[in-house]
């Protein structure tokens, strides 16, 4: 052998900080949409509402909200209907919790396949964000119906021209999600108490992110506190998308500015850690 | 030309002992500390072979070590060794389930690997979809599998019910189906587990079969583990033996299973009363064992057909009746196939004063030529079988061809057991 030969494939215990073939996920395109497939046809299996229940969630928990938040806690929503208003929330908000939550118990529920068989293991959290959008799709023509309703109720109310961009902002939920997602399920590998911190952080994460009120009401009331949400990119993509919906509330350039930043950062991290941990997590699991 | 395909230099993998999650941050913290600085991982360094039957003192473990080979195009390469040789290690590491602690692994080419068949099938889902699904698994695309899929079908055997989810499956549909999909890859390299030791016979001749299509026809090349050692010397061109994480033999196929039964082999000549590597709870040690012939000297050669007595010498750790004692002796051929075995409770034997030994008369010894080996066992009887003493390759004894039917032929060496009969015509 005079020169060192090309190889095509190589394992190595030296990894570089940023590992992203971005040629060997597109080659597994396929796997990708047959996860996608298996998700959206067997969630429902044998359960008599089947994919009812994508309807019934949102619906449910938004006429709760109205009931608490609104009529007896009398936040005020302007000119919006309040079932609207949070409809619009909750359905935004939902896409994002699916997509942490499902991610972040990556590596502890694929333990079985990822031991035994490689791929990309991306592709796994991405099918779950693919898989969700769905959902949040089928999810958006129920707050439609919603919308015509109320409109023909006779409500003054219309999205705004940047309506537009809103793929732009669930692309942005995606990657926040994503990226969260994917840096938490690669601690829990270690560390298994995350999973309880999941479940129950997600929860507190929705009160600090302008589901149930906009956020101009908090930083009115509660101004002491108010920087708390005002830092989380959530509660400013909730607000965008309102905005972008029923035209209410405001954007600002800079709210733009920091709330895709976050993302992006949140995804990077992710896609280094995830990176990092997918190559022994199956010794510490 | 140069034709290798896969390359492995100096190739280890770490492992950490005992509960993994706490106490380990101190550790991450002081790793992450040393990396900072630019100083080699502190815990590297410690740590012991893999050798599970001693405890080491650290609480790392190298389960593979410095493992270098080549594979050329074409070759079928068979990985031996016993339990806990690094031989799982490895293929994982070559599968890229997890990665190494040094080295690196050079592939020229797709690796595909079959650590258990069936990965990711999802029971709701039908016969028909679980194929795609496995298939894109396992590296394949949407298209090839299309192309593929009536071959996949008709190879598992489960046209009638591909389009029933699988969950009404039986579990050897299931099998066939998954081992169906594997069969089909077309990877430049085959990383195959015993994953033949699934299914019955049938399908175990079936896979075989498949395996060996694979191998001659398409030139693939192919890393196959197994601990069947007639399985490796038929598929195989070359082979490696592991032991304790590191090789200990590379050559081909037939050498490689040589020295690894040689090497069990050389076992037996240790002191019978030294060895360690044994069962049992100990009140009864073998001391010693012998290979008499009918002269009553001690022996290794033996001739087929002759008279045989095994003598059994132990000795008694703590006072256990001699009339619940039940000796066994099995023999293995070199293939590690049991051939025949004794037991002495079916025999209808009760021992009424055992003094320091135990014979085992074989008027004749109905064994065709070829190496044999032995493992010897003692238990009691009382309510409960327990088990006393269980050694494995206590003897290796050889066996020339004899004329057992008195025909003036020496009779082949086949190295199985003779049964006596004749042939006829009415």
């Amino acid at each position: 052998m005079n020169t060192e030969k090309k190889w095509l494939d190589e394992i190595s215990a030296n990894q570089k900080l940023i590992q992203f073939n971005f040629k060997e996920v597109w080659r597994y395109k396929d796997l990708l949409f047959l996860f996608v497939k298996r998700d959206v046809i067997t969630v429902y299996k044998q359960t008599v509402l089947g994919p009812l229940w994508y309807l019934i969630q949102p619906l449910f928990t938004s006429v709760i909200f109205t009931l608490i938040f609104n009529d007896i806690a009398g936040i005020d929503t302007g000119s919006i209907p309040p079932f609207l208003f949070n409809l619009a929330g909750i359905t935004t908000w939902n896409y994002f919790k699916e997509c942490l939550t499902a991610t972040s118990d990556t590596f502890k529920k694929n333990e079985n396949i990822f031991g035994k068989v490689y791929f990309p293991r991306i592709i796994m959290p991405l099918s779950v964000i693919v898989s969700n959008l769905l959902k949040f799709g089928i999810q958006l023509l129920v707050l439609l119906v919603f919308y015509v309703y109320y409109v023909f109720s006779g409500y003054d109310i219309q999205p705004s021209f940047t309506l537009v961009f809103f793929p732009v902002l669930v692309f942005c939920m995606g990657m926040l999600g994503l990226g969260l997602g994917m840096i938490i399920s690669s601690m829990v590998t270690k560390y298994r108490d995350l999973t309880f911190l999941v479940s129950f952080g997600v929860q507190l994460l929705m009160y600090m992110s302008a589901v149930m009120y906009p956020l101009s009401l908090i930083k009115e009331k509660l101004a002491e506190y108010a920087w708390i949400v005002e830092y989380n990119p959530m509660a400013h993509v909730i607000e965008m998308a309102r905005y972008m919906l029923l035209n209410q509330g405001t954007i600002t350039f800079l709210q733009v500015i920091f709330t895709f930043m976050c993302s992006v950062l949140a995804l990077l991290l992710g896609v280094v850690i995830f990176n990092k941990t997918e190559k022994t997590f199956i010794d510490t699991i | 030309m140069d034709n290798c395909i896969l390359k492995i230099e100096n190739l280890s993998k770490q492992y950490r002992l005992g509960i993994v999650g706490t106490g380990t941050i101190s550790h991450d913290l002081n790793r992450w500390w040393c990396k900072i600085r630019g100083k080699e991982d502190p815990y590297l360094k410690i740590g012991d072979v893999n050798d599970r039957t001693s405890k080491g003192d650290s609480n790392y473990v190298w389960a593979l070590k410095d493992i270098n080979f080549k594979v050329e195009k074409g070759e079928v390469l068979g990985i031996i060794g016993k339990n806990g040789a690094g031989k799982s290690t490895l293929l994982k590491i070559l599968s890229k389930v997890t990665g190494p602690s040094i080295g690196s692994i050079k592939a020229n080419g797709r690796i595909a690997s079959l650590l258990e068949v069936g990965t990711g099938f999802h029971p709701e889902m039908t016969g028909r979809e679980n194929i795609y699904l496995n298939g894109a698994i396992l590296g394949m695309t949407k298209k090839e599998i299309s192309v593929k899929i009536n071959e996949i079908i008709i190879f598992s055997g489960c046209e009638k019910f591909i389009d029933t989810p699988v969950k009404r499956y039986s579990s050897g549909m299931k099998v066939r189906l998954a081992f169906a999909v594997a069969a089909h890859l077309e990877p430049d390299i085959l990383v195959i587990d015993e994953v033949l030791a699934v299914g019955d016979a049938e399908f175990q001749k079936k896979a075989i079969g498949k395996m060996q299509d694979i191998s001659k026809e398409g030139g693939r090349t192919v890393l196959f583990v197994s601990h069947n050692m007639t399985a490796i010397k038929n598929l195989c061109t070359k082979a490696i033996v592991l032991d304790k994480g590191t090789i200990t033999y590379s050559g081909t196929a037939d050498s490689a299973v040589d020295f690894y039964l040689n090497a069990q082999r050389e076992k037996s000549n240790e002191l019978l009363l030294n060895r360690t590597d044994r069962g049992g709870s100990g009140e009864i040690r073998f001391t010693q064992i012998e290979l008499l012939n009918d002269k009553g000297n001690s022996v290794n050669e033996i001739i087929s057909g002759a008279y045989a007595k095994f003598r059994l010498h132990l000795v008694f750790n703590a006072p256990i009746p001699s009339r619940d004692l039940i000796f066994g002796l099995v023999i293995y051929d070199t293939n590690e196939t049991k051939i025949a075995d004794f037991y002495s409770d079916e025999m209808g034997v009760v021992f009424n004063n055992i003094d320091s030994y135990v014979d085992l008369e074989l008027p004749q010894l109905m064994l065709r030529g070829g190496s044999y080996s032995v493992v010897i066992v003692v238990q009691t009887l009382n309510l409960t079988v327990k088990q006393l003493d269980l050694v494995h390759n206590v003897l290796n004894f050889t066996v020339f061809p004899g004329d057992f039917w008195n025909a003036g032929k020496v009779n082949r060496a086949t190295n199985v057991v003779i049964v006596n009969g004749v042939f006829l015509i009415e």
